[in-house]
């Protein structure tokens, strides 16, 4: 290979959908609604092969011939079959079982017009769009009958349609470039504003100019568009070719909304694939990719440049004619960018001559080299389907490469996985608020959001990112600690809750560093957040480095829901007047069990410490019950007998 | 813990002298054991104009003194000496290398009717030797800061060399001695943090590691604000006396400019157009000055090995300081200090408004500041944070503090008495003139009160104590 294979950023889906080459004999036909490979034999009478996406979809029967076949399409679901032979009418078979499979017929209404081509638009309606208008149907296969619903007389030149949105675009007037669309749903049709395609020239005298080749229709981002490809010419100014975005949404004016600068010139064809527009150029043999949500710092508004460096599809080999091929064959090279080939949408290559049909698809990873700017990389990365393995080994490729002055990008980076996690974490909340208040509120059933692959939250950097990137032996701790606070410092200006792993590895660094200073001020301005497992993490660092025994007891405090956890570390370290004290302040003298307290007060061996717990809770009992004495629960005799013993023996001593 | 202040009661037309410091020297009996070569062993004295003989006498009365109390505990020598006139403190900071200071103690001049010469009356009891055992520790402290060990210099260059570091560092030092108004901070030595909210404190993070990573040159970087420690990547012994330095020395050296309004110019940068305040307050005053000289301060800080050579730079933007301390056996050129700057200047100018901006909204926040019906004094010895409402804003001067010396000598006083003992403790004193004083120890915190509140009672002293936080 030549190239190194990094390079190549989209590719040929891995199964293709085989079916017999168009030839003499053979018709092929594409049907974009079900993504269905109609081979046609002999005009059916030999059999026809319907091959789609997936087994399930695919058929294969035989019809009668009736002449040529200019067109055939299922209806939604394989229900019932329309064929178009001859330019006045359309022929229908029923495929749902039990029901007459007779063909019947539909010729359109408008006289003298005839059958430009027809659209399914559900599994019983149809809309025939002929040279003077459309004609919307509705089918009754038990019957055999259309009934007509609507209609609408305007001049076509040629039609589109868009299955995703059962969008029909119509070109009308002379020179064709004012297009009209029409929205079906559920048996009706609705006209949408039209809109007119600028031309690079007008002209003189009018003819047909905007070809059909040139104007694509596809939902990116959610919304619909109409592509056009404005080729150069000389005599405007453009330079070299761009494809000019229309807006289309459902309701209102059209606007052209972006234009995509391709710099250079020739055939070209469009795919859709990711959100991303892909736009193949014939003579060079690459392709190129823009996203229309990448804000280009450097250009006027919603003007694009490529993403990436022009590349070619990765190589492609198929295996040789047919299945009954020898198997020890090796595979040849596909020839890429064929003019045999033809372009749907959205991302639908076939080769017709040699029977294959392709998913175009974007591989992520060869893109991380393409792209220096990692801000920008990240942008690009973020809006793509399955992004999060690229996204975390760009994360662990920025950390460890050592690049001086690294830092900036880091946070830069940070900053824009954690937008994504937080609008993500803040969808989620509202969800929850919206559901816990109940469905009265809120008439519109909330949905509940979805989570793209390009939510990276904490759990997911500390798997793949950081805990590796804290264990590479080469990369300066300075470095490491810097990195953590960084993320730290982003999740906190996104107003992200800082997960306790992540504190833990922050200390872990330190601590194996020897930066207890640094540990220190870090606790002080509360930078890793009070929490018991943090207090006690510090409770086990006291042997090392003492004042990590005031830090904890302090975040226990603030925490004010460990008391009971202050006075165990207080008994542990004999301070028995210290936790009395504190368990008065808070107010639970009154419930706490004396007997631990009298148990580290003997353990200390003063006696009169000892002496001043025993009256301190002797003074409590009689509070609260009238009387000096314990529960019996509460204090075991035992005690009682080494107290009673105690003054004597130390009034000997004396 | 009860007690009665005594005093407080003055006489009038008395003329009252603050303690003084009499002399102040250091010497190494090793250096010269044989009789007539007792002059070998003084290596620095001050007042220098004292005669030989006198110089010689002195220190070998306490070269005597502490070879005799030795004799009752070898391992803790004499610290100080109290006579009526004045009172010695000792202080061995290296193997026999002694530092003595002499504080003349404050005394009160009455004037005596018929013409007699005034009765002079010394007060023997009044000052403390923690504090001023403190301030020789200090002083020394702050000679090895920026000359290293004793040892350091006997080694470069043997006695002669070590004689000469010292008298040039404390001829000067002794000078901004001001033993008058030494008192209870000078034993805490402690850092005053600047308060700040967590968001803020992570944008200066972000800011120290950025730097330290474009300029690896930078070993160790300390942020502060407003003379308030933010960030320090100094061990915290290090810090506590650079701090120290920064904020008695450097800064109010560079204040009255600022306050005037000059020496700090809104500079427009050519690159970029980018307007800063920063500025060097180390090394050159302007960078653009072709005879400009690189040459910062050199301080020695602990390392793994002893010690560690490093040059200051501090870089102030509005009330912003960045100091950045970088290995001293790289030569700093003017290339360095004109990348710092265009890099520094405008972050630190930017941060410096931010934390202003965030300073002012917490403010608001927790309500207009109103007159505390207390002063106090909080520390805590674990990580040094001090802070104290007693004390004015330190000038290169004088530290005023705005409470009765007596006062500061009972808080003295019960730091003494908290230092005797491990354990927490708490101390309740009413002094004249309705003011009630508390101090509380609690593990490593320590918290001094002073209430002026009329008729107050004790249990009512006993209920307020709001311990402050340490920020």
């Amino acid at each position: 290979m030549t190239e190194p294979p990094q390079q190549h950023y989209l590719e040929l889906s891995e199964n293709p959908v085989q079916f017999e080459h168009a030839s003499s004999v053979n018709n092929v036909f594409f049907d974009e609604a079900n993504k269905q490979v109609f081979a046609v034999r002999s005009g059916g009478a030999t059999g026809v092969v319907v091959k789609g996406p997936d087994d399930k979809s695919s058929v294969a029967f035989r019809m009668d011939d009736k002449g040529e076949v200019k067109c055939i399409k299922f209806s939604i679901g394989n229900k019932i079959l329309a064929v178009q032979r001859t330019s006045k009418s359309v022929d229908f078979i029923n495929f749902i079982p039990d029901y007459p499979h007779t063909e019947f017929s539909q010729e359109c209404k408008t006289k003298n017009a005839n059958v430009l081509g027809f659209c399914w638009t559900n599994w019983n309606e149809i809309v025939f769009i002929t040279d003077q208008g459309i004609e919307f149907y509705q089918v009754f296969p038990d019957k055999r009958s259309l009934k007509l619903l609507k209609n609408q007389s305007i001049n076509v030149n040629w039609y589109q349609y868009c299955p995703e949105t059962a969008v029909i675009l119509l070109s009308t007037t002379v020179q064709g470039n004012i297009l009209q669309p029409f929205a079906f749903r559920n048996g009706t049709m609705s006209k949408m504003s039209k809109f007119e395609i600028e031309l690079p020239v007008i002209p003189k005298p009018a003819k047909l100019s905007l070809s059909e080749r040139d104007i694509a229709m596809a939902t990116i981002y959610g919304q619909l568009y109409v592509m056009y490809l404005k080729h150069h010419s000389r005599t405007a100014n453009s330079p070299s070719a761009e494809v000019v975005l229309y807006h289309l949404p459902r309701e209102g004016a059209c606007k052209k909304s972006h234009v995509l600068k391709l710099n250079t010139t020739g055939k070209f064809a469009l795919n859709i694939v990711d959100n991303l527009v892909v736009v193949h150029h014939q003579s060079s043999q690459t392709s190129l990719i823009f996203d229309i949500n990448l804000k280009e710092p450097d250009c006027a508004v919603n003007t694009h440049q490529p993403v990436l460096p022009a590349r070619s599809i990765h190589p492609y080999r198929m295996p040789l004619a047919g299945p009954a091929v020898v198997p020890s064959q090796p595979p040849v090279p596909c020839q890429l960018y064929s003019s045999s080939w033809s372009v749907f949408q959205p991302d639908i290559i076939i080769s017709a001559s040699e029977g294959y049909l392709w998913y175009l698809q974007v591989k992520l990873h060869p893109t991380v080299n393409l792209l220096q700017d990692k801000g920008k990389l990240m942008d690009f990365l973020l809006r793509r389907r399955d992004c999060k393995m690229v996204i975390l080994s760009v994360c662990s490729q920025i950390l460890e490469g050592g690049v001086k002055g690294s830092l900036p990008v880091v946070a830069t980076v940070f900053d824009k996985l954690n937008q994504v996690y937080k609008e993500y974490l803040e969808a989620e909340q509202s969800y929850t608020v919206a559901m816990e208040s109940g469905p009265s509120r809120g008439s519109a059933a909330q949905k509940r959001p979805v989570r793209t692959q390009a939510v990276i939250d904490q759990s997911d950097m500390y798997t793949h990112v950081l805990s590796s990137f804290t264990e590479r032996k080469e990369v300066s701790h300075k470095f490491v600690i810097a990195v953590l606070m960084e993320y730290i410092r982003s999740l906190n200006q996104h107003q992200i809750t800082v997960q306790h792993y992540l504190y833990e590895l922050v200390i872990k660094t330190l601590v194996q560093h020897n930066l207890f200073y640094m540990l220190h001020q870090f606790l002080q301005y509360h930078v890793l957040s009070d929490s018991k497992p943090l207090a006690c993490l510090l409770l086990s660092l006291e042997s090392t480095y003492p004042p990590a025994h005031q830090l904890s007891l302090d975040m226990l405090k603030r925490l004010s829901t460990a008391n009971d956890e202050i006075v165990e570390v207080l008994l542990s370290k004999q301070q028995v007047l210290g936790a009395l004290r504190f368990i008065r302040s808070v107010g639970g003298h009154d419930n706490v069990s004396a007997r631990k307290f009298l148990d580290a007060a003997r353990q200390t061996g003063d006696q009169m410490l000892f002496y001043t717990v025993f009256r301190s809770f002797q003074q409590r009992n009689q509070r609260l019950r009238g009387s000096p004495a314990f529960n019996p629960g509460e204090n075991k005799p035992r005690i009682w007998f080494i107290f009673q013993m105690k003054p004597t023996i130390g009034g000997l001593k004396i | 813990m009860l007690m009665i202040s005594p005093r407080m009661a003055s006489a009038m037309q008395e003329k009252q002298y603050t303690p003084s410091l009499l002399s102040f020297f250091i010497y190494n009996p090793t250096f010269g054991p044989r009789e007539g070569e007792e002059e070998k062993k003084i290596l620095f004295y001050h007042p220098s104009d004292i005669e030989k003989n006198e110089k010689i006498r002195n220190v070998g009365l306490c070269e005597a003194i502490v070879q005799f109390t030795r004799t009752f505990c070898p391992t803790k020598p004499a610290k100080s000496l109290h006579t009526q006139k004045n009172r010695q403190f000792f202080f061995e900071p290296e193997d026999n290398f002694w530092i003595v200071m002499v504080v003349r103690n404050p005394m009160i001049e009455k004037p005596n009717k018929d013409g007699k010469p005034p009765t002079i009356e010394y007060q023997e009891e009044e000052i403390l030797d923690t504090v001023y055992g403190a301030v020789v520790r200090q002083c020394y402290s702050m000679y090895k800061l920026f000359n290293g060990t004793f040892g350091r210099a006997m080694e470069a260059g043997g006695v002669e060399l070590l004689t000469q570091k010292l008298e040039k560092f404390f001829y000067r030092y002794l000078q901004t001695l001001h033993l008058q108004s030494c008192d209870l901070l000078d034993v805490f030595g402690g850092i005053s943090f600047f308060p700040l909210d967590k968001m803020t404190y992570l944008k200066i993070q972000s800011f120290v590691n950025r730097v330290e990573e474009s300029l690896s040159l930078i070993k160790y970087t300390a942020f502060l604000y407003n003379d308030q420690l933010i960030w320090s990547g100094l061990e915290q012994d290090d810090m506590r006396i650079l701090y120290k330095y920064l904020t008695t020395s450097l800064f109010p050296r560079h204040s009255e400019p600022e306050l005037a309004g000059r020496d700090s110019p809104l500079r427009p940068e050519v690159a970029g157009n980018l307007l800063h305040y920063g500025r060097f307050l180390t090394g050159p005053t302007n960078l653009k000055d072709p005879e400009a000289k690189f040459r910062f301060p050199k301080i020695f800080v602990t390392a793994e090995d002893g010690y560690e050579e490093l040059h200051l730079i501090v870089y102030k933007a509005m009330s912003a300081a960045a100091c950045f301390m970088i290995s001293a056996s790289v030569e700093l050129t003017r290339d360095f200090c004109e990348q710092l700057d265009g890099l520094v200047g405008p972050q630190l100018t930017l941060l410096a408004s931010d934390i202003c901006e965030q300073f002012t909204i917490n403010r608001r926040i927790s309500g207009p500041e109103k007159e505390p019906q207390f002063k106090f004094i909080y520390f805590n010895h674990m990580n040094l944070a001090e802070k104290s409402t007693i004390h004015m804003r330190k000038t290169a001067s004088v530290c005023l503090t705005s409470v009765h010396p007596d006062l500061m000598k009972i808080l003295g006083d019960i730091n003494c008495d908290f230092a005797r003992v491990d354990e927490d403790e708490e101390i309740i004193v009413k002094a004249m003139t309705d003011y009630w004083v508390v101090g509380k120890k609690s593990d490593q915190r320590e918290l001094y009160v002073i209430l002026n509140q009329k008729n107050a009672n004790l249990i009512e002293v006993n209920g307020m104590s709001p311990p402050p936080d340490d920020e």
